[in-house]
């Protein structure tokens, strides 16, 4: 990079650009946030106006002055270049997650011992969102497939528990599969005529979609009770029940091992055989990144174009993304629906579909520890700052666009160790 | 019985039309100029909707009754400002990413929808909001067995509608500035080189939609009285489906296709079932994409490399 020339810095610049943001941070915030609606008449709250222009006339002057330094300007125009694909370690390198990981699994398997009920609820909530986030990770981060509706798929999970119990019986082992299977199915038939489609267009297709089966889950009132919801049934493990007393003849599982009756062994399963899911999800996705088809995936996020020059395939290797992405969202959306015990259609709002997005997208497209990190940040944050709860969409919002401008590729990069190439073979 | 009902519905759908066909042009102008989904217009026209109760409270507050200078302050200080909102969201959220990966501004875009159904959550409260009637009475027709009513408010947004979709279409066709927006859309690069300020274009665009969703906003308002900071949500995607049933980046296709859509939901919601009729909005939307997507009016796409 050509050194550019030192220019000396120019507050007067800065005072015209903090004056200008002044003024239209005052015809943006004004109205809407100084004047407030009650019922047909409003009342006054200037000084919440006079707070945020000053906040954002002082914010663009500072930054304004950081622009004018030259780390400013080696700033700026690192964003203008935008990421670069894939970041390639020099060959043998020896990641630190090759002991990062046995250390996590050790933790998870004594943390329920001591842990409580709320934290017990909040780490199964935070698994829930990361095999979300992992299944999205697969179109979106690395197929590069925008899809808005991923909550359908989640829904299609969850009420496919539910609504399982209630018509033909299925319990929690029976629909495990078959949810996966369900939401799979249904990536399939919405994927198979959309795929062909422009990037943009399809992310609307894949919200109307998700909009559709809310819809349907919310006006089916003969089906699907509406927003009253469906029960979920508790989940067994070998016959064994985790209720105080046997529902259905089976045993309850405390009579069974002759301990006493704790209403938190529920979640205990559900956490025990989550952890085994996310942990099998993790694998067969870190297999999957570096099988042809994982490769197939990233080229095509790349470059559409020159993969179908080279003779890819692309429907089928989108549809593949699409399927595994959604098969994903039909296993977690199992969970919740037992977590829960209760499923309705408000848990699967437009709303869920960005926040999923928002784990993606914080968490680095296509990284998978980006993802595992992201999800239960954005999920155990809101726990951690209840007082700031109303604010927790706004940050979302900010963080997305941040990231976009800040690291539209995520916070960790994608790495990939390279490989050297062997003697006597043509490189 | 039946055919009051349908010349009814029809009605209902052309007022609700030409207001789709409003904020769907926000939509394809910027898609032809910038080629993005401007994902956050539906809640730059739920904002238009709190700025038009926010100027009706103040100007009746300051005495302000007759309809006419009602409606002409609200709507000049709702497309002023709502200007301002769409100016301000393309200079912070898609400006800095104009050379950045295609998924880029969509997410950024989804990230300024969230900001803004949150922003009036928490500035204005949660709860719905609602504007007095301004304009009460109609005409009524008896038809056969049935009866046909025109309420004054529905000329109202039809004669408004139309007046804003001409002079949107005489800016364009005649103006400099719509010979420079027509120049941008064709070629971005060309156009810059022949001297014309691309990124000022683009800007005046985001005003233009923005504007065009502040007259939409003033005009439910006025219409169906009440709205909360979830309501662009849906009807931005149904003004999005509008814009794609007409063809994006055609003008005359998005308001076509708000009219179009806007009959088919009302005769639809009428005649079959209303529980239904937002799904019958998107499960359109998906067919089109699907069997037609360049829509009635537009040109098949061409990827170039």
């Amino acid at each position: 990079m050509s050194a550019a020339p030192i220019k000396p810095v120019d507050i007067k610049q800065s005072l015209i650009d903090a004056v200008i943001a002044g003024l239209l941070a005052l015809i943006v915030f004004g109205p809407i946030v100084g004047v407030v609606l009650q019922g047909y008449s409003f009342n006054l709250q200037p000084t919440r106006v006079a707070w945020l222009v000053l906040a954002v006339a002082a914010g663009r002057f500072l930054i304004s002055l950081f622009l004018q330094t030259p780390r400013g300007i080696r700033l700026s125009q690192g964003m203008e270049r935008g990421g670069s694909g894939v970041h390639v370690l020099a060959p043998g390198h020896k990641s630190a997650l090759r002991w990062v990981i046995p250390l996590v699994i050790v933790l998870a398997i004594v943390f329920p011992a001591f842990a409580n009920k709320y934290v017990l609820t909040i780490v199964i909530l935070g698994l829930i969102y990361v095999l979300l986030g992992l299944g999205l990770n697969i179109v979106v981060g690395l197929a590069g497939l925008l899809d808005l509706g991923y909550v359908a798929f989640y829904a299609i999970g969850a009420y496919g528990l539910a609504l399982g119990y209630q018509y033909l019986g299925l319990g929690f082992w029976s629909a495990l599969p078959l949810a996966a299977l369900a939401a799979a199915f249904a990536g399939c038939i919405l994927g198979f005529p959309v795929l062909r489609m422009h990037g943009d267009y399809l992310a609307i297709v894949t919200l109307g979609f998700g909009e559709i089966i809310r819809l349907v889950l919310n006006n089916w009132l003969s089906f699907t009770g509406g927003p009253n919801g469906v029960p979920v049934p508790s989940p067994t493990f070998l016959g064994l029940e985790f209720g105080r007393r046997a529902k259905e003849g089976g045993v309850p599982i405390h009579e069974f091992l002759h301990i006493d009756y704790n209403p938190d062994l529920k979640f205990v399963f559900i956490y025990a055989v989550l952890f085994l899911v996310v942990i099998g999800v993790l694998y067969v996705k870190h297999r999957l990144t570096r099988m042809p088809v994982g490769r197939a995936w990233e080229a095509l996020r790349e470059d559409e174009i020159a993969c179908r020059a080279m003779g890819l395939n692309h429907v089928l290797v989108k549809l593949s993304a699409f399927t595994l992405g959604a098969s994903t969202a039909g296993l977690a959306g199992v969970f919740f629906a037992s977590y829960q015990g209760f499923v309705n259609p408000t848990s699967f709002t437009f709303f869920e579909s960005a926040l999923i997005l928002a784990i993606v997208v914080l968490g680095g497209m296509g990284s998978t520890v980006g993802v595992v990190i992201a999800a239960f940040v954005l999920t155990v944050a809101p726990e951690l700052l209840r007082s700031f709860a109303e604010y927790r969409v706004l940050l979302f919002g900010v963080l997305m666009v941040l990231m976009m401008i800040w690291r539209p590729r995520g916070l960790i990069r994608i790495s990939r160790t390279g490989v050297v190439p062997r003697k006597g073979v043509a490189p | 019985m039946m055919d009051g009902i349908f010349l009814q519905q029809m009605i209902n759908g052309l007022t609700l039309g030409s207001v789709y066909g409003l904020i769907a042009i926000g939509y394809t102008m910027v898609y032809g100029i910038i080629g993005m989904i401007n994902f956050a217009h539906g809640d730059v026209y739920m904002i238009s909707a709190y700025l038009a109760a926010i100027g009706l409270a103040v100007l009746s507050f300051f005495g302000v009754e007759s309809f006419p200078f009602l409606i002409l302050g609200t709507l000049v200080f709702t497309i002023v400002v709502t200007g301002v909102y769409g100016f301000v969201i393309e200079r912070v959220a898609y400006k800095p990413l104009r050379n950045s990966t295609r998924l880029a501004p969509l997410i950024s875009a989804i990230g300024i929808s969230l900001i803004l159904q949150n922003y009036a959550q928490i500035a204005q409260g949660p709860n719905q909001q609602g504007v007095p009637t301004l304009l009460s009475g109609g005409w009524r027709f008896d038809i056969g067995t049935g009866f046909v009513q025109i309420t004054y408010t529905k000329v109202f947004i039809l004669v408004a509608a139309f007046a804003g979709m001409a002079a949107l279409t005489y800016i364009i066709k005649y103006t400099k500035l719509g010979r420079m927006c027509r120049a941008t859309q064709q070629d971005r690069k060309m156009a810059s080189i022949l001297g014309i300020n691309t990124d000022r274009v683009i800007s005046y665009v985001f005003i233009i939609g923005a504007a065009m969703a502040a007259l939409a906003g003033v005009l439910i308002t006025v219409n169906y009285g009440t709205f909360d900071f979830y309501a662009g949500f849906i009807i931005g995607i149904k003004a999005f489906t509008a814009a794609v049933l007409g063809g994006i980046g055609s003008l005359p296709g998005a308001m076509l296709g708000g009219l179009i859509l806007g009959v088919a939901e009302s005769q639809f919601s009428g005649l079959i079932n209303s529980d239904y009729k937002d799904v019958f909005s998107f499960a359109l939307l998906v067919l089109i994409l699907i069997f037609r997507p360049q829509g009635l009016l537009g040109r098949p796409l061409v990827a170039k490399v």
